[in-house]
Parts: C-alpha cells; structure tokens; sequence
C-alpha cells in the first residue's frame, strides 16, 4: 500500500540541487547581505579609521606617546596652538598620541593573540574532527579539561612569572582562547568529512595533510572568520584587564586598558583621561560584535 | 450535509526577504459531519499552509485573509484567547514528525492531562483516569507504564499513538492530520491509518487528511481536494478522481503512482517539469509549463475552479468538452 | 545519579592534581623568590627566611610535603602576611567573595533570562533592539571602567541623595556595601545570559512541539513557560561553568576597585607581591570552585533533560 508517487522523488532532486546552487555564489551572496547590513558596513569602516589612525596616526602628530611637554606637566585641556589636540596627561603626555599609541598595542595583542589561539584552535579542531576515534576523544577530553581551569589565573601568574613583556602578553592570551576556536572547528570538520568531496579526495590517495590543507579549511573559513572577529574583542579586553592589574605592558608605552585604569584614577578631577581611551577602546569592541554577529547573518542565513 | 469547517477565498502571504509569496491563493472548501477530507498535493503546493492558517498556528510572517468558519467562529479572526477555547478541544490537529512533535523534556501523560485540565475542567487524578483509558483507546499496549515514560522512549509508532490519543482527548469534532504517516515505518504506517480509520468510525469526527500520498487518500477518504501551487485544481468524491481525473495535474500523479498489478518491466511515468517556484509562478494556469494539453489561453488566463459533474475542476478542457458537448 | 555525582568528583581530583602541579612547579622553578622585590634584607636573615619556608630543600621533597599540608587543609603560611597561614586568609577571604559571587549569578541569571526572553518574544521589534543594546553595552564595557563609573555616579553624583551607595569597604558585609560591588560583577553576565536566552529561546519556539503545544489550545505563557522554558535554559546552564570562572576573575577587579577583602584581591595582592603560597591557594580553591560547578551544571542538565538523565542510566 506504499504507492508512494513521483512527488518525493522531485523533493528529493530539488534537495540535490540547492547546495550546488547556493555554493556557486556562497561568497558573493554573503557579501551582498553584509553589505545589506548597516550597522556591519558602519562597524567595518569605522574599525578601518580606528587602525589605519592607530598605525599612522602617531606619525602624523606633532607629539610621540613618550614625550614629555616641560612646559605642561600637568592635564592639559585641548590646546591647537601647542599640538595637544585631545589634551594631555597629568605628566603633560599628549593624550591624542598616547590614545593611539595604545590602540596600536591593544589591535597588535588582539590580532596576534588571536591568531595564535586560530593556529592551535584550528589544528587541533581540524586534526580531531578528521582524525576521528581515539585521537578525537583524547584531544577533546584535554580541551574538556583546560575548559574546567580558571585560566585567567594562569595568564596572570605567568605574568607574574616571567615578567611583563609583549610578545609573552600575546603568547599567554593565544594559548587560552583557542579551546572554543578547536570545538567548533571540530564540530564543522565531522560533517565535513562525510560529505562526498572528501572522500573522493581520500579515494584519489590524498594525504590526511592535504586534505586537511585543502579541503577542510577552506570550507570551514566561514566560521573561523566569524570566530576571529568575535575572538578580538575578547582578547582586547583580557589585556585590558592584565593592564587594570598592573600586569601589561610597561610605561611608558601603554594600551587602551593603562589609559583606562590610569584615567579612572584621576576620574573625578579629570575625567577626559578616562573617557577619550575609554570611547576608542568601547567603539572598537563595538564594532568587533557588530561585524562578527553581521558575518554571522550573511554566512549563516538560516539563523535569521 | 451539515459542514464543520467552512474555508471560503483563503490567501495565506509571507513576507520574505524577497517580497511577498502567496502560498495559498483563495482556498474554498468545506469539510462535512463526519466526513473524511483528504487533502492531496507536492511540498509547497499550500496543503499544509491552508490548515495552519485555520489553526492559527502561521509562522510570524504569515498572514491570511479570507474566511474560516468552525460553527460560529471566524478562526482568522478570533483571538488568540477565544481560539485556544477550540483548538485541543473542538478543533484537534495531528502533525507529521511524532519524535520532534511532543515535548521531549514532559512526560507523555502531563502533555496529556494538560488538555483535559485545560479544555473539560478535570483535575489531575480524573485527568490521569481518563488519559490512560485513552492511550488504552489508541491500542497502546501497557498504557499506564507508557503514561510516566518521556518521548524518547517511545518508538514513532507510539509515539504518533499518542499524539492521535492527544488529539481525541476532549471529543473533537474536526481532527486536521497533516502527514500523519509521512516519517514512519511501512508497518507502522498502515497501523495508524487503521486506527485513524476505526477512530473516525468510533468517534465519528471528521477528518482532514493532509498528504503527498495518494494511497493514504485512497484508503480513507470520501472526497478528495488536489492542490497545486497554493490553489485547488480539482476537487471531487474519492472515486471520481480516482477513477476519472479531470485536471491534468490529477491524471499526472495518478499516472506516475506505481502500481502492484504493474509488470516489473513497466517504466515509471514522470511528470516533466519542475515543481513550481511560488515566488516566480507563471503566468496564466501555474501547470501549464508542465501540461501536455496546453493551451494558448492557458498561458494568459487563470482556469477559475467551476463545477463538473459530481466535483469541481479549474482547467480550460472543460469548457472544451462542454462546447464539444453541446 | 549520585554514583554519578560521585563517579564526576573522583574524575575531578586528577584534574586538580595536575592543576596543582603545574602551578607548584611554575612558581617554583622560576628566578626571582618572594623576597626580591622588598627592601634589600640582610643575608643572614634571607637565609633564616628561606630556612623558615623550607626553600632550601630539594624540589620534589617540598612538592610532596605540599601536596600532603593540602590533603590536611593546610596552604601552608604567606609570605607576604607573616602572621598569618594562606588557610587563614582564604578562610576569611572566601566567604565574602563567594557571597557576592553568588548574589551576582543569581542576579544575573534571573534578569539575563527575563530580558532573553522579552527580546525572543519581540524578535526583530524595538524591544528586541534595547535589550540586544544593553546587553552589546554589558558585554563590551570592562567592568574596571563600570566600577569606576558606579562610583562616580552613586558615591559621588548621589551622595547626600537617598541613592547614595558607599563608594567601597565592606564593613562586615552591610547591605548597602555589598550592592554596588555585586551590580558591577553582575552585569556583563546580564548581558551575556540575555544573549545566550534570547537564542536559545527563539530556537525553542520554533520546535515542532511548541506548535503542538499551541495547537493544543494552551494559553501563550503556559507555551512558553511549560513547554519551550526548559529547552531555553539548556545553554544558559552550560553557560553558569565558565560563567564561575569568569566571576571569579571579575571579583578579582571588583574587590580591588570597591576595597572588599576577598580572595579576588588576595590573588591580584599576592600576585603582584609574589606571594606565591597564597597565589597557589587561590588558584587551587578556585579551580576546585569551577570544577565543582561544572559537575553542579551537568547534574542541572541531567534534571532538565531526560535525554541525558536515562542515557547515564544505561551506559
């Protein structure tokens, strides 16, 4: 009694079809809705002024971050005839070029961090999904594990340890904030690597390295991307956190987070050294969160 | 014969991205005392739509106008308070996929006596006395270990058992089942046909049998209502569309319904084409790209849906044997 | 269950075995001793120091003779607060911390899902912007900066009003005291468990049983808090483990800003004055704190989903 008509079958070709389709313009298609999305367009430009000003910027100032008005040493309010554009610290430091001088150190932490935590992230994550079995489950128990620990106490005692240095800053932070990066690139490789594309490619005698290489990766771009750019923001306030502790990097350089703790000290005799770090740092973890929930949308319709 | 639920010119709209869709253009229909409805046609073709918007049950970017009538009650436009007073309880509804379709975190029997709280005013003890006797009902074996089970740990069968115990809690009179069979087992199919079967025998509700499967409709319904891109092509007595398609699209799909009494060698017939696209509907008749009778008029002109002989059909050949006719 | 319970716990010690290890030796292998960075001590008495905290002996014998001081409860003394043992200090310290790390979950988690759920019920309406607004606003300001502007706004702006708050100290844990620090430690979870619900409980509403649920003629709010509630909850429960270690970090600047005499500010104190046995207690405490919660979360999740409840059952 299984008279079961045609009908299914068409259900079925449609179904067959439609991610063909949709993989042809996969990134053209994400784009248009990115584009589509204002406050990501917004976010984005206003993430391009923020870097491109925190990485020239300095150049173009008549002040470095370092350098002492002696005429000034005191919080000075905006002054266009001495160059202080923005003001100056209470040890007569030009706000406007300390600000971005910090921006550059708080971006670099950011963005470096964030790519150790995606390289250790994304092999660990892409060699447990494709790996599978044995492998997977130990890795994923240790991911598991590390996600038990505190492990903010762990930056801040090796820190504490080794001293305050930039390039350990980075370092520590990386080597936390992978454990999510590895769970959903896990995650995306299993149902990868069911898919046929890969297995034609395991047929034709590829290595687990070059599939992994090229296969996998690219097709888990979309969410590392979006991961990245929510991972920044988050990295960017740990160092701001280690700042507040005393624990970043040494004066006389600075990041957002000094200048922040350093203002807030001064709050209520002078709050503008609080609030001009304070509305760089806010704006550009804002826009972080918009663009990363705007490349979610657009990579990820189905959510909306 | 006295109708339980009248449907007159019901459009149901989505907002999308993309504009709006009609997936269902002025719908009428009604569903007698009693009386067995099957609703037959492809996914996206309206089947389901049409009932949801009954139901009120439309995703939020759905809209319906029109009109719904269930005895005195406009269900488009009650509100949600005086509709909640008829659905469970008058106005029951069945759905497709039994393992996502009852809450996986309640036990069976809470999602059963909570009806019955609701709707006829029992409390929890009376509830649990009479929910047991009605899984009893829809023969399922054990019923007051089953009770106390979560979803779960339930087969589908069961489970659909369960949703059908559910539906027949309060005495409804119209008992809309939307795929009912679709995602279960061959066997475990013709099990719950036979009961939805002697259930109506039993209970005597109507029912309105939604599905892509023209053997379910075969087996149970009086008449028989085939919808293609949101519209009602053909509409008639079980027999006469079974025995006598009108509508091309009906003398498609019964054409390409394998057949036991067929020889192995037989070739399947298709229907060629693509299934319409709501949102690009052609011009004219939305069949005519697949029709092998097409005709010019077809491709301007919407057949309207008109009485012939015993049901009523919406295709131009009509007016053809009619003017052959005379 | 509770074979299961227990079966998590002893799964846990391991796990705060290497903890403690790591810690131990990290600290320990490192130049630099905890009487570096004080005035310059004369050498006899740097040796008598050394001798009093048993520095001088072999590494692996102070490793164990810590390990066994751990099972009787003793961390053994400070070396920044001389009269006092690290077991002291946690004692008074880890109370009042775990006092308003418990009011701030409990007040993040009830307004965090009250305002998921308004945002999820308004999808896409004004209502879903504001609470998405402040709970972007929760999340993207550090809560050094919140502190500091509490502060500002309820010991300064407001004093002599009727809202005036003190600007810090504890004074034994005074009502008044304890609310600024506990908003300030509360809110970015607020923001995070309002995001993490409003998701979950769009997803939830648009399950198949959901519209069972309504079919069934059950009035709106028994749909949505009988039916899709519980499923909400889920990834706000996962969420309550990292949230405790975050806590536990957040405490770390709150007690610091508002003067509160916690095991946060113990650590960010011991830390920077290289206290290292009050450091590694703190760090043991809280580590054992987190595990422990993330066994809580999982029993929480076995009572939500039954799923998980029976499979443990028959594994």
């Amino acid at each position: 009694m299984t008279l079961t008509p045609i009908l299914a079958q068409t259900d079925a070709l449609e179904a067959a079809l439609a991610p063909t389709v949709a993989g042809r313009s996969l990134w053209q298609d994400a784009w248009r809705r990115l584009r589509a999305n204002r406050a990501a367009v917004a976010s984005l430009i206003i993430l391009c002024v923020i870097a491109f000003a925190s990485f020239i910027g300095p150049y173009l100032l008549p002040w470095t971050y370092d350098q002492i008005d002696w005429d000034h040493i005191e919080a000075l309010p905006p002054d266009f005839a001495l160059g202080h554009y923005l003001g100056t610290d209470s040890l007569g430091r030009d706000l406007l070029a300390r600000t971005l001088y910090g921006g550059r150190v708080s971006l670099s932490v950011g963005i470096l961090a964030t790519f150790v935590a995606l390289a250790i992230g994304v092999s660990v994550g892409a060699i447990a999904g494709f790996i599978g079995g044995k492998t997977d489950q130990l890795l994923m128990r240790f991911v598991d594990l590390l996600y038990a620990v505190p492990l903010t106490f762990f930056v801040i005692i090796l820190m504490v340890v080794f001293g305050r240095n930039f390039v350990l800053i980075f370092l520590a932070i990386g080597a936390v904030e992978w454990l999510t990066m590895a769970r959903i690139v896990r995650g995306q490789t299993l149902t990868l690597r069911r898919k046929e594309f890969i297995e034609a490619a395991r047929a034709s005698g590829g290595s687990t390295t070059a599939i992994i290489l090229r296969h996998i990766l690219p097709n888990v771009l979309g969410v590392v991307i979006v991961y990245v750019t929510l991972t920044i923001p988050q990295v960017i306030l740990l160092e701001s956190f280690l700042s507040f502790l005393g624990l970043g990097v040494q004066d006389p350089r600075t990041s957002w987070g000094m200048l922040i703790n350093d203002g807030a000290a001064e709050l209520e005799i002078n709050p503008r050294t609080l609030i001009v770090p304070a509305i760089f740092m806010t704006a550009t973890l804002f826009c972080f969160n918009f663009l990363g929930d705007g490349l979610r949308d657009a990579l990820d319709p189905k959510d909306r | 014969m006295q109708s339980v639920l009248d449907i007159k010119n019901l459009t149901v709209r989505f907002a999308t991205a993309d504009g709006e869709v009609a997936a269902v253009s002025d719908v009428s229909l009604s569903v007698g005392k009693g009386e067995c409805l099957g609703i037959v046609g492809e996914s996206g073709s309206g089947k389901s739509q049409t009932f949801m918007a009954a139901m009120g049950l439309l995703a939020r970017n759905g809209r319906a106008t029109g009109e719904v009538m269930f005895g005195y009650m406009n269900l488009l436009t009650a509100k949600e308070q005086t509709l909640n007073t008829v659905r469970g309880n008058k106005l029951a509804m069945i759905f497709q996929d039994p393992m996502t379709s009852l809450t996986p975190h309640m036990k069976v029997g809470r999602q059963l006596t909570e009806v019955l709280v609701r709707h006829c005013g029992l409390n929890a003890a009376a509830a649990r006395t009479a929910a047991i006797e009605m899984l009893g009902r829809v023969r399922i074996p054990e019923a007051a270990r089953r009770f106390d089970m979560y979803p779960h740990e339930l087969s589908g069968g069961l489970r659909q058992r369960v949703m059908i115990a559910m539906a027949l809690l309060c005495g409804p009179e119209l008992i809309i089942a939307d795929e009912p069979t679709t995602a279960l087992d061959v066997t475990v199919q013709a099990q719950i046909l036979a009961l939805i079967r002697s259930t109506r025998e039993e209970f005597n509700t109507s029912i309105i049998l939604i599905t892509h499967d023209l053997g379910v409709v075969a087996g149970l319904a009086d008449r028989v209502a085939v919808m293609y891109a949101g519209r009602i092509v053909e509409i008639g007595d079980v027999d006469q569309i079974f025995n006598a398609p009108r509508h091309p699209y009906t003398k498609g799909l019964l054409a390409c319904t394998p057949r036991l009494d067929d020889p192995a060698t037989a070739t399947l017939a298709t229907i060629p084409g693509q299934p319409p696209n709501l949102q690009h509907l052609p011009r004219g008749c939305a069949y005519h790209p697949r029709c092998p009778y097409v005709m010019d008029r077809c491709r301007v002109e919407s057949p309207k849906l008109l009485p012939t002989g015993a049901g009523q059909n919406a295709c131009f050949l009509d007016d053809l044997d009619v003017r052959a006719a005379s | 269950m509770w074979s299961y319970f227990i079966r998590r716990i002893v799964i846990g010690i391991p796990t705060l075995w290497a903890i403690i290890t790591v810690c131990f030796f990290l600290m320990r292998l490192t130049p630099g001793g905890p009487f570096d960075s004080e005035a310059p001590v004369p050498p006899e008495i740097l040796t008598n120091l050394r001798a009093s905290y048993h520095l001088d002996d072999p590494l692996w014998q102070q490793y164990f003779s810590y390990l066994g001081n751990l099972l009787h409860g003793d961390f053994g003394p400070s070396f920044k607060y001389r009269d006092f043992t690290v077991t002291e200090l946690i004692a008074q310290g880890f109370p009042v911390s775990l006092q308003n790390g418990a009011a701030a979950l409990v007040l993040a988690v009830v307004i965090g899902v009250f305002l998921g759920i308004v945002a999820a019920l308004a999808q896409n309406t004004r209502r879903d912007y504001a609470v998405s607004a402040i709970a972007m606003t929760g999340i993207v300001i550090p809560n050094f900066i919140m502190g500091h502007l509490l502060i500002l706004i309820f010991g300064l702006w407001l004093k002599d009003s009727i809202f005036q708050l003190p600007a810090g100290g504890w004074e034994d844990g005074a009502f008044a005291n304890r609310i600024l620090p506990v908003v300030c430690l509360a809110l970015p979870y607020v923001a995070y468990i309002a995001r993490i619900a409003r998701g979950s409980m769009i997803e939830a509403l648009h399950a198949n049983y959901i519209r069972t649920a309504r079919a069934k003629g059950l009035p709106f709010r028994t749909v949505v808090l009988r039916h899709a509630l519980t499923s909400a909850m889920m990834p706000v429960v996962t969420f309550l483990g990292p949230a405790t270690a975050f806590i536990l970090t957040g405490s770390m600047v709150v007690e610091t800003i508002f003067q509160i005499p916690g095991i946060g500010r113990y650590f960010v104190q011991g830390a920077l004055n290289r206290d290292y046995t009050l450091v590694m207690g703190v760090t043991i405490l809280s580590a054992a704190l987190v595990i422990f919660m993330n066994i809580v979360v999982d029993m929480i999740y076995s009572v939500l989903d039954p799923h998980v409840r029976y499979d443990e059952a028959a594994s």
